[in-house]
């Protein structure tokens, strides 16, 4: 990952915050080792689209192709379910948010990837990469887990609860409406994974002489939304004890 | 990410015949320190042979002491009553490790495996013996702030980077490991190596052998033991400096002592002469202070880490004071 290419990507859409709509975040330009075609024309045009200047043009052309990539990544699922495994592929069955995705991957293809580049589940974000930030946070059989760091081979028959699978259709979970009510995010990228974190702390319990604080450790939130953070869970934590 | 072709297996000798014979294989496990390795090409296994369905995750009673499963998640060990009633010390540690969703992750076996967060050996840009041996190492006239103040050689300055190693080393732990000719027991103290003339080679396990359990045998001074770790920030960081400590008292004396230091060494390092300060004498400061002193006896710094021989001395004896004071056991 070429990481002044991503800031300058940040940068840019950053601008444009007021103009912010769908899921255009260009969060994972240079980061997939492994593209497919599709992948490639992605991230040619995420690449054309932040030199044309950024602005509201590519804020809306960036929408246009998450909608579009999105039903082309349904095509690809679908035709996987009957098609034989490719020398050094492996078929891999995912279990995410309740549905069965059949899947035909590399082995060294990551959960995070899996979700967000083949199934189209983009909510769980790519921050690090390394396991070190937490943006990437799932539920794995209900424990939460870094899952740039999980290769989706080993996660097969698992449970997977990614961030889109946490509300109740258009209930959200009582998490998320503590975030908006405390004002839990600045930029949001992180907050995925620090609900799903904090969905799993709900559920793990912190160990006795640890705080809250210390609990949530391995979510970085660098615009340090903390204290609305912390306040969120405190008050879901409350609700339910 | 090189490609690897990967194998999952169902049963603790599948699994070592499945590695038996390669060069370049790896068991999977948690994968939180090799995937990250891999990703940043400082490991390139060819194969992996997926470990994560074998029935090895049991935390039992076992001989008076514990059976912890190979593939018991540090979460589950740290949570464990068992283990947090008659071994604080181990449940203290690893809860001052990594993040809540590594710890979820990361196993027991993978933990007495992690490599070293030597930032020359984790960097391909730089020379390094341990990652490509004979290349040189760049930590000795470079950057050693976090680096190693005892047992290091001329070749490797490296740390090893496991809290929960620092406390099964104040535990007696066993290793219980599986080769293709059975299984075999490796005492904790052995298990890991000092870097000498061949800082590649981490541990004193053969390439085909697996992990089965950690045992912590039942001791009388496991249940008075604490942990204290000393880092740049309150969670989440790895140790400069950590200390384990278990007692056992009686009649006003030290009847038995084990003090394990993290962060100074290429090994959880014993500090076998601080032990024998203790052992027998009265439980006050001047028995701790003499023993921290002797906590880093031949201590060798350098050039950016010396900070590292007062923080040990004070660590060692501000949690000696404490564990034993303990009035229910515990250190917290």
């Amino acid at each position: 990952m070429d990481p002044e290419t991503k800031s300058g990507a940040m940068e840019n859409v950053e601008d444009q915050s007021t103009e912010r709509k769908g899921d255009f975040f260009p969060d994972d330009i240079d980061s997939v080792e492994t593209l497919t075609e599709e992948g490639e024309a992605r991230r040619l045009f995420l690449k054309q689209a932040l030199i044309a200047g950024g602005g509201l043009a590519a804020a809306n052309l960036l929408l246009k192709y998450s909608v579009h990539a999105r039903s082309a990544a349904n095509t690809v699922l679908a035709e996987q379910q009957n098609a034989t495994p490719a020398a050094g592929t492996i078929n891999v069955k995912l279990k995410i948010n309740g549905k069965t995705y059949p899947l035909i991957l590399q082995p060294q293809v990551t959960l995070l990837d899996a979700l967000r580049e083949r199934i189209g589940l983009t909510g769980s974000k790519k921050g690090c990469d390394r396991g070190q930030c937490g943006a990437c946070t799932v539920l794995a059989d209900g424990l939460r887990i870094n899952s740039c760091l999980a290769l989706a081979a080993a996660y097969e028959g698992k449970e997977i609860v990614t961030i889109e699978g946490l509300a109740d259709g258009d209930r959200l979970h009582p998490l998320q409406n503590a975030f908006i009510k405390h004002d839990g995010f600045q930029c949001g990228f992180c907050t995925p994974g620090q609900i799903m974190s904090a969905a799993g702390l709900l559920k793990e319990g912190c160990p006795s002489g640890m705080t809250l604080r210390e609990c949530m450790s391995g979510n970085i939130c660098r615009c340090g939304a903390y204290p609305g953070i912390v306040a969120a869970i405190e008050e879901v934590q409350g609700a339910k004890a | 990410m090189n490609p690897f072709t990967y194998t999952r297996v169902s049963n603790p000798s599948d699994a070592v015949h499945q590695v038996t014979g390669k060069s370049d294989v790896k068991f999977l496990a948690g994968g939180t320190n090799l995937i990250d390795l891999m990703k940043m090409n400082v490991q390139s296994p060819a194969e992996l042979v997926d470990i994560n369905s074998l029935a090895l995750k049991r935390i039992e009673n076992f001989g008076g002491g514990l059976r912890i499963g190979a593939l018991a998640s540090n979460s589950e060990v740290a949570t464990n009553l068992m283990v947090q009633q008659r071994f604080p010390v181990l449940s203290q540690a690893i809860l001052a490790g990594a993040s809540p969703q590594l710890r979820n992750m990361a196993t027991v076996g993978g933990n007495l495996m992690q490599r070293t967060r030597c930032y020359y050996f984790m960097d391909t840009a730089f020379p390094c013996n341990k990652r490509v041996p004979g290349s040189g190492c760049p930590a000795i006239p470079g950057y050693n702030r976090i680096h190693a103040i005892l047992g290091a050689s001329d070749k490797c300055i490296a740390t090893h980077p496991s809290d929960m190693c620092v406390a099964l080393n104040a535990l007696d732990a066993v290793v219980r490991v599986m080769g293709p000719n059975g299984e075999r027991s490796i005492s904790i103290g052995d298990f890991h190596r000092l870097p000498g003339d061949t800082p590649e080679v981490d541990t004193n396990l053969h390439p085909d052998e697996l992990i089965v359990s950690v045992d912590l045998p039942q001791s009388p001074f496991a249940q008075r033991s604490g942990y204290l770790k000393v880092r740049d920030r309150a969670q989440y960081a790895f140790a400069l400096v950590s200390v384990a400590v278990a007692l056992e008292l009686r009649n006003g004396r030290i009847e038995t002592a084990r003090v394990a230091l993290g962060g100074v060494a290429h090994k959880p390092w014993r500090a076998m002469a601080s032990e024998k300060i203790l052992t027998g004498a009265k439980p006050d400061e001047k028995t701790f202070r003499a023993a921290a002193e002797a906590s880093v006896t031949g201590a060798a710094p350098q050039k950016y880490n010396s900070f590292k021989i007062e923080l040990a001395k004070r660590a060692v004896s501000r949690l000696l004071d404490q564990v034993a004071n303990e009035t229910s056991g515990g250190a917290k």
